[in-house]
Parts: C-alpha cells; sequence; structure tokens
C-alpha cells in the first residue's frame, strides 16, 4: 500500500519519536572510502556498523556506553574496596594507610565518581533487567526510563555526599 | 541432510560452543546486586558517621548478619565483575595471546581478591 508522502500525522505513526531524533548513520566522505585504502580483494575498506565515528550520539547509546564504562571503573573500585578490607583486617596501622589515601584529594574525588558510577551502574543495570522481562523496550519508554535513570543516579550520588558532608562537619 | 536429533542440537549449542551460562549468572548476580549494593552504600554510610575508624571498621563487621553479607557482597561483586570485564576483554582485545593472557588474568585476579575479602572479613569478625 503506497502512502502520500506527508500524509502520516506524527500521532498515527507508532514511533514517531524517530522524526524527531532520527537514527541515521552519518557517513562522510572519510579515508577509509578512498580506492587507496581499499582492502585486498577489491573490497572498499568501509566502515562498519556501528561505528562510533561517523555514528550521531543518541541518548541510547550514549547511556549504553557510560553503563560500560562505570562498570570498567567499578572493577578499580572493588581492588580499592579489597585493599581497604585487607588493611582493616591487618591492623590499625595498615588501615590508616588505606584511609590516608582515601582521604587525600585523589581519594575524596576517586570515592565520589565510584559513588556516581555504582548508582548509575545500579540504576541502568535494573533498567536492562526490565528490558529482560519485556518491558519497557518501547522508543519512548527507553528515551523517557534514560533520563529518570541519569536523574535518579544523580540525585541519590547527591544524596549520599550531602548527608555524609553534613555529618562530617557537624 | 542432518543426521544430528534435536537433541544433540540443542546440546551443541551452536557455533558459540556455549550456552546461556555467562548471561544467566549475570542476571543473577545483578539481581543479587540491587539489594546488596544498597546495602554496603548504607554501612559505608554508618562508618562515615562513626568517623571511618578502625574500631568503627571491627564493631561493624563483628556482627554475624553484616559479616555474612559483607562476604555474599565481595564474592558476588567479584563474580560479576568478572563476567563484565570478560565481554570487554572479548569485545576489544583481538590479539589472541594478549586476550587469553589477560582473560586468564582477570579470573585469577577476581579469584585472589575474592578471597582475600572473605579472608580479611572472617579475621575481623572471628578475631574477638
Amino acid at each position: 500500500m503506497a502512502q502520500a508522502p506527508g500524509s502520516d500525522s506524527a500521532s498515527s505513526r507508532p514511533h514517531a519519536y524517530r522524526q524527531q531524533r532520527p537514527l541515521v548513520l552519518e557517513v562522510s566522505e572519510t579515508k577509509s572510502m578512498k580506492p587507496s585504502k581499499a582492502k585486498a580483494g577489491g573490497q572498499a575498506a568501509r566502515p562498519m556498523s556501528p561505528h562510533l565515528q561517523v555514528y550521531r550520539p543518541q541518548l541510547t547509546s550514549v547511556l549504553s556506553i557510560f553503563h560500560r564504562l562505570t562498570g570498567v571503573f567499578l572493577a578499580s573500585g572493588a581492588a580499592m574496596l579489597c585493599w581497604w578490607l585487607l588493611a582493616a583486617a591487618a591492623g590499625p596501622d595498615y588501615y590508616a594507610d588505606a584511609m590516608w589515601f582515601l582521604t587525600s584529594w585523589v581519594g575524596y574525588a576517586l570515592l565520589f565518581a565510584w559513588t556516581f558510577s555504582l548508582f548509575y551502574h545500579l540504576c541502568n543495570g535494573v533498567r536492562h533487567l526490565f528490558w529482560d522481562v519485556g518491558m519497557g523496550l518501547s522508543m519512548r519508554a527507553t528515551y523517557a526510563s534514560g533520563a529518570l535513570m541519569v536523574g535518579a543516579a544523580m540525585g541519590l550520588t547527591g544524596l549520599s555526599w550531602a548527608i555524609g558532608l553534613a555529618v562530617y562537619f557537624s | 541432510m542432518r543426521i544430528e536429533t534435536p537433541l544433540a542440537r540443542v546440546r551443541g549449542l551452536g557455533s558459540a560452543k556455549e550456552g546461556t551460562e555467562h548471561w544467566w549468572m549475570q542476571r543473577l548476580t545483578a539481581i543479587l546486586l540491587v539489594p546488596l549494593g544498597l546495602w554496603f552504600v548504607s554501612g559505608i554510610w554508618w562508618l562515615v558517621m562513626q568517623g571511618a575508624s578502625h574500631d568503627a571498621v571491627v564493631d561493624w563487621m563483628r556482627g554475624p548478619v553484616t559479616a555474612t553479607l559483607f562476604i555474599l557482597f565481595a564474592a558476588t561483586t567479584f563474580y560479576h565483575l568478572k563476567l563484565g570485564m570478560q565481554v570487554v576483554i572479548e569485545d576489544y582485545v583481538h590479539n589472541k595471546k594478549m586476550k587469553w593472557t589477560m582473560l586468564i588474568g582477570l579470573s585469577l585476579g577476581c579469584f585472589i581478591a575474592g578471597a582475600s575479602c572473605v579472608y580479611s572479613v572472617l579475621a575481623i569478625a572471628l578475631r574477638g
């Protein structure tokens, strides 16, 4: 069934969201497209999808990349937790060494980043679990839950540090 | 003509030669880490309120519930960490020797770190 162009209103389309945020692969004339860079066998070395350099970032893809980044960063937090626990078990002197690092400026910066990463990875992980059971998979729901998740992660991080600092300075 | 029975095909698990074990354990540990992660953060909160002294840590971990939850948290964290980092390595490291060196290092590192955490919690909890 051919439809006259422009006859569909936004409300009648199930994926009206796509009109505002088109999922477009913006492939420009890159170096890899030139014949001189062509692979053996006559095939041009075209970028493979999803190729981050030519892929217009959307909220969904950026949040997904951050999920992995926070996960990798949290691995260093787990290593720190291991050091801290071992130091606590080894005695007050060793514990003081670990706490010297944690209460340095570098330590505080890392703790703040670990706090945010933990809440982000946790909230987005819950989002993933909902997707796993088939909930919230529409375009609109994905964007909404993404925004909600970022807000929740920021809110929980802010709340944690506000309470922590309030107790520290009281 | 395919000589395999459908059961043999399922057991063969296709060209990947593995099934849903990795995916499933990642979800199980994720579900477990939601309450455990929140419990851990609240515990750190409490610890900060006590001044985060060595005595406060010992006091906290001496409780049987705290010690058990902490061991569970550490073990689940390193299991989940291993599964996640494994995928990252498999995705980005294409040199075969480097990839397997990193995968073996990751597994052993997670075992060692997990064991150290369990030992530490037990040492603090049971020392008296």
